[in-house]
């Protein structure tokens, strides 16, 4: 069982640069071809300042700047158990190929279920680009299964 | 692209569907590097077993990812203004994933105008996703 004592903490930020080249394996991985997401000219010919990081961009940005593997560590748990469970964003300014992200991440719940045969880790994140702007907002829940 | 209006839409309509190639452990493969989530119960076999799976399975935002691409399909993501993601099944190898959504309330407020939309994605076993989106519409 993870030990709610955690419930509060918050992870060192972390600030990540948001790579072009990143971003074109993302577009590839998931099919996506329209321009602004592959094509870096074709994005400033519609006058971004680069490639668009697509909506679920932030949950990348999240466990870039704590690999699950560590986070599994901080819980005192192991990726075998783990599932996810819900991913919610809100936005409020794009991001874009250049940028530099500052990743903020606190675990604000632990919650039993089902007598502790499950447990939800709540991770509330928070994303500000290098101009100290606030471009998202996720909740992650991570599922746990003991049994 | 003809964008989407505010006055053009009514609750109960649906948004055009997007449907995947089906998921390969290449598809998987490729989106565990670009994606930054390794967790190894998504490619590597002899994982997956000691976890209790009979298989990898599919990261629940590689198909989270195809939802967002219908939206960016059919409207700028700069309308995009929330994107729930509730995972309710697993997706496995050789699934295709169908993604549909519709809208389920027109609202006005400080001024500007959204769409609440309710999404779904689904492979031919199991409704793997429901999600919800407000969008700002013009």
């Amino acid at each position: 069982m993870i030990d709610k004592k955690h419930i509060g903490y918050n992870f060192p930020p972390v600030t990540i640069p948001v790579e072009e080249g990143r971003l074109k394996f993302l577009a590839k991985s998931l099919g996506e071809t329209k321009a602004i997401y592959t094509d870096p000219d074709a994005a400033k010919a519609a006058g971004y300042p680069g490639l668009l990081a697509p909506p679920t961009f932030p949950f990348m940005l999240e466990i870039d700047a704590l690999d699950l593997v560590d986070f599994m560590s901080v819980l005192g748990e192991t990726l075998e158990k783990l599932l996810h469970g819900e991913e919610n964003f809100n936005y409020y300014a794009p991001i874009y190929a250049g940028d530099s992200i500052t990743v903020r991440k606190r675990i604000t719940d632990i919650i039993d279920k089902k007598g502790g045969a499950l447990q939800f880790v709540i991770s509330d994140n928070t994303f500000t680009n290098q101009h100290g702007k606030i471009v998202a907002e996720t909740r992650t829940n991570y599922v746990f299964r003991h049994q | 692209m003809t964008q989407p209006t505010y006055d053009s839409l009514k609750v109960g309509d649906e948004i055009p569907t997007l449907t995947t190639p089906s998921v390969s452990r290449h598809t998987l493969a490729l989106y565990c590097g670009a994606s930054g989530d390794h967790n190894p119960i998504h490619v590597d076999l002899d994982f997956a077993k000691k976890s209790g799976l009979d298989d990898v399975i599919a990261h629940g935002m590689l198909s989270a990812g195809y939802l967002a691409q219908m939206l960016t399909n059919w409207v700028p993501q700069s309308a995009l203004r929330s994107f729930n993601n509730r995972f309710t099944a697993m997706t496995q190898i050789g699934d295709t994933v169908s993604c549909s959504g519709k809208i389920v309330e027109k609202f006005e407020k400080d001024d500007e105008k959204f769409v609440r939309l309710e999404l779904y994605s689904n492979t031919p076993q199991a409704q793997t996703i429901v999600a919800e989106a407000v969008l700002v519409l013009a």
